[in-house]
């Protein structure tokens, strides 16, 4: 018995050692890529959110060029984030990010600059779409969506009280406590205190953030959940009247229920962007430059609208869809220039701990 | 009647917990043939959302990597677990080793998870299936060791020592005396380690890899949406399967010898 | 001549018998070894380092991580999730003892049955079987509905995205767990001892008290652990039926690790798990040996 006790701990100190002797992360020089790769030799493995893209896109890219395409799924920026930072090679090459996580992996190094000779479609994109603060010009992240987070709700279940401001979704009305949700995901969970008490979505300010906090616990009270999937089903079924959502999200619970409506706060709200970027590790680099340059496309992108139902920063694309959708979906035909109006999100650095911590500290109450 | 009568007010718990336990199944496959897909409101019999499972490749494919993991881990596990439940009862009883054997069965998934992860990030190993398997092998391993175990001790070791007297080898006895006789209990064992492997979410998904997804974790991203009547109809066809096959198991198992 | 070949033959299988206990044993213990307790080494190792900027390791040693984990944000989070589980595991045994005890009444191919019956919702996938509880639990489902539609209630009644929920969910996705242990060491018990305590004049309730339900402590013990720390550790059912609103343990962990990719500190949560299980491990230990050390008395 005393032998295989020594041998448990023994393992446990060797386990430890091996822990504290972990090499870090593999570094690759930057490649040179080659505009005529033979794109059938390469295979693509993409992580994109689950049905936020066209179903057979995997399918229609392998016909025109031979790659063979894997398309994964990932439920949260964190998901996909976790996996990429975790070290050694993720096994993905192009992953679709929000902007402020493509910034974060191009401060660590995990995402090259994109080579532009390879993506020309970027010529259909916006001007604006060149002036998003996470990633100014497009250097090492193309857009694949953009918008901006509202209010969307029931106006049939809210007449006469349809919410203007994001104080009419943090302290609702008696009638409507209950029937509130809110998302979860840490930086759209501050959005709309932030929003309501002037600050900036990308404030640092401790003093500012403990405020913040003390307007979200107040506001739990009257919440019906945190939800970032499921909040326009529940104001299909009605157990919600009004929840926090990113614009194209609304248009799914439109889509099932014509008396939904979408509203941006009058304090104002955020710009966000998806957007596709290239894995340093990446053993197929050609074939994700032309898989981006695919999606830019201007009939390929309008494909990606008709099926998502979110705005994207391509011009032919949009001028393409907008009219088919817009008098369903009014939040469709947000201009770029009001989107600009938003504030872009960017990434926190090291004061991303502060959010977190903030946010345990909300929804543990 | 399936309930005896000496039960008496036993009755209630009993038939209380099999309405407990089923109330949500009937749900699902009530659902399951729900004629569109409004989450909680019944529309009308359809069997349309059963087509749609046989056409979706995501849950095919998730099934399909499911089934391989699961049988491999189990074959793993049989073996392992097996030798190791032997060892234990007949060549080294050691409390502290029969609790470390046992131990991998209850620990945390969660931290069993992270730590495997930390290990196979620091050894750069790629995550795909195998490192799912490498991981459920490792708690399936430890279920099959406690059924195994369980039934040795019952089982008189006298048959094995008269063999061993007789000069036959270890390995020899093992194939022809101690196999034979826990032979139900390894069914059991792989039974049970089979089951734990095709529904395990937790592990699978912190040891996979992007490509490969298990079914757990291809109804992890769509049940983030709501659950669509498909998955309900995934549930149902699961369930009939499993029951067929346990049913079938039943007749050559004693199942209350094996707990 | 007999004696000669008794006593080389008994060296011989002593020899043998070392080589056995190598092949039985070391495949599993190694695996055990490798897969197990080297891991364990690894979260140990991440309790001392620090986090880097973007997550990440980097190889300072720091304390931090454990006084962080001492903040009463985070032991109220343990507080909380201790208290759930611990409902869900007494919730679980009051009634999968009396379900378990039900069963060895039966006669014995109905038991069978019935044991299969208990399993069996296990081959259901894990996330369907607790979203299920949303359809038939939320404001406009059908336990809902069906109370309006009987007149029982007018309002639909909240019983979703709360605590109790969430104990809820726990205890249906575990009380098959207890009742299979408590089966097992009921079923164990030989006849025999309720016998003599009746004969020696006890009545049925005292030799439950004081035979059966001793007996069959360990079972409950066993139990208890498998409902308690899979339960403690859970995040799937406070995310689906407590609305994000409560956060245990386990939603804590996965957070920092996918959310806040923070391993030093998740590391120092999941070890605290992991100390909970040694806590109930030597708990159960000890009973055990004592429970099993008087009835052979």
């Amino acid at each position: 018995m005393r032998i295989s006790r020594t041998a448990v701990v023994a393992t446990a100190v060797a386990g430890l050692l091996l822990g504290l002797s972990a090499c870090s992360s593999s570094d690759s020089g930057a490649t040179k890529l080659d505009p005529n790769a033979d794109l059938s030799l390469q295979t693509l493995t993409v992580s994109n959110w689950a049905a936020y893209y066209p179903e057979d896109l995997a399918a229609k890219f392998e016909e025109k060029f031979g790659t063979k395409v894997t398309i994964t799924n990932h439920a949260t920026n964190e998901e996909i984030m976790a996996k990429l930072t975790a070290g050694g090679d993720s096994g993905i090459d192009v992953a679709f990010v929000s902007g402020q996580f493509a910034q974060a992996l191009a401060a660590q190094g995990l995402i090259e600059n994109l080579d532009k000779s390879l993506i020309p479609n970027e010529a259909n994109l916006v001007p604006e779409a060149a002036q998003l603060s996470y990633d100014m010009g497009n250097k090492y992240s193309m857009p694949y969506s953009w918008g901006t987070t509202g209010i969307c709700y029931r106006a049939d279940l809210m007449k006469g009280n349809e919410p203007t401001s994001w104080n009419d979704l943090l302290m609702p009305k008696p009638q409507y406590k209950g029937k509130v949700t809110m998302l979860a995901t840490e930086r759209w969970l501050m959005l709309p205190a932030q929003k309501s008490l002037g600050y900036s979505i990308n404030t640092q300010d401790e003093a500012e953030m403990g405020k913040v906090k003390d307007l979200l616990i107040k506001a739990k009270s009257n919440l019906l959940a945190y939800d970032d999937t499921t909040f326009y089903e529940r104001l299909v079924s009605g157990e919600a009247v009004m929840v926090e959502a990113w614009d194209g999200w609304c248009n799914y619970g439109i889509a099932k229920n014509k008396n939904i409506k979408f509203v941006v706060p009058k304090e104002g709200s955020d710009l966000w962007a998806d957007t596709m970027v290239v894995l340093k590790t990446s053993k197929n680099k050609e074939a994700a430059h032309a898989f981006i340059n695919h999606i830019l496309d201007k009939d390929v992108h309008s494909w990606v609208i008709d099926n998502i139902l979110y705005k994207v920063p391509n011009v032919p694309a949009m001028e393409k869809s907008l009219p088919a959708l817009v008098g369903d979906f009014p939040n469709m035909g947000i201009t770029p220039a009001e989107l600009l109006k938003g504030e872009g999100i960017v990434d926190l650095g090291k004061a991303s701990a502060l959010y977190t911590r903030i946010a345990t500290e909300v929804t543990a109450k | 009647m399936l309930v005896h009568n000496k039960l008496g007010w036993l009755r209630l718990p009993l038939y209380g917990v099999l309405v407990f336990l089923y109330l949500p199944i009937s749900v699902l496959i009530f659902m399951s043939f729900n004629a569109s897909d409004a989450p909680f409101t019944w529309t009308g019999f359809s069997t349309k959302w059963y087509a749609v499972l046989f056409d979706s490749p995501d849950i095919l494919e998730g099934f399909k990597n499911t089934l391989i993991v699961a049988v491999i881990t189990t074959i793993i596990s049989i073996v392992l677990g097996t030798l190791l439940a032997i060892g234990l009862a007949r060549y080294q009883k050691s409390s502290s080793l029969e609790a470390i054997a046992l131990t991998p069965a209850i620990f945390p998934d969660l931290a069993l998870a992270i730590g495997l992860l930390a290990l196979f990030t620091s050894l750069h190993l790629t995550l795909g299936l195998h490192s799912v398997v490498i991981s459920h092998a490792l708690f399936c391993m430890a279920f099959v060791t406690a059924i195994v175990r369980g039934r040795l001790a019952q089982i008189d070791s006298s048959l094995e020592e008269a063999a061993q007297d007789l000069g036959d080898t270890a390995i020899g006895t093992f194939f022809r005396v101690t196999l034979p006789s826990i032979k139900p209990a390894i069914i059991a064992g792989g039974l049970l380690a089979f089951t734990l492997s095709l529904d395990e979410f937790v592990i699978a998904f912190f040891t996979n890899g992007p490509s490969s997804p298990t079914l757990p974790i291809v109804i992890y991203s769509m049940v983030r949406f709501g659950v669509s009547p498909e998955i309900n109809a995934l549930a149902t066809v699961v369930l009939l399967i499993s029951a067929l096959i346990v049913t079938i198991a039943q007749r050559n198992v004693k199942v209350q010898d094996q707990i | 001549m007999a004696l000669a070949v008794k006593s080389e033959g008994r060296d011989a299988i002593k020899r043998r018998a070392l080589l056995s206990r190598t092949l039985f044993l070391v495949p599993g213990l190694t695996y055990i070894t490798a897969f197990m307790l080297i891991p364990l080494g690894f979260i140990i190792a991440y309790t001392f380092l620090t986090r880097g900027t973007y997550g990440g390791i980097e190889f300072i040693f720091t304390f931090e991580n454990y006084t962080r984990a001492l903040d009463s944000l985070y032991i109220g989070v343990l507080i909380k999730s201790i208290f759930i589980a611990a409902a869900a595991t007494v919730l679980a045994f009051l009634i999968g003892f009396p379900v378990a005890y039900a069963i060895t009444k039966l006669p014995t191919n109905r038991q069978n049955i019935m044991l299969v019956l208990i399993v069996l919702p296990f081959w259901t996938n894990f996330l369907i079987r607790t979203y299920a509880w949303i359809v038939l639990l939320n404001t406009q489902g059908f336990i809902n509905k069906g109370l309006i539609n009987m007149g029982v209630i007018s309002q639909p009644l909240e019983l979703l995205y709360k605590p109790s929920a969430i104990v809820l969910g726990l205890l249906y996705a575990y009380i098959p767990l207890m009742i299979l242990p408590i089966y097992s060491a009921l079923v164990r018990i030989d006849p025999a001892m309720k016998e003599a305590a009746i004969n020696l004049g006890a009545t049925p309730a005292q030799a439950f008290r004081q035979v059966t339900l001793p007996l069959a402590l360990p079972g409950v013990l066993v139990g208890a652990i498998f409902v308690f720390v899979p339960s403690v550790g859970n995040f799937i059912v406070p995310e689906l039926l407590g609305g994000g609103k409560t956060v245990m343990v386990g939603n804590l962990i996965r957070d920092q690790f996918l959310k806040a990719r923070d391993w030093p500190f998740g590391s120092v949560l999941a070890l605290s798990m992991v100390f909970m299980l040694l806590v109930l491990f030597f708990v159960q230990a000890r009973v055990n040996r004592r429970v099993l050390g008087d009835a052979r008395a």
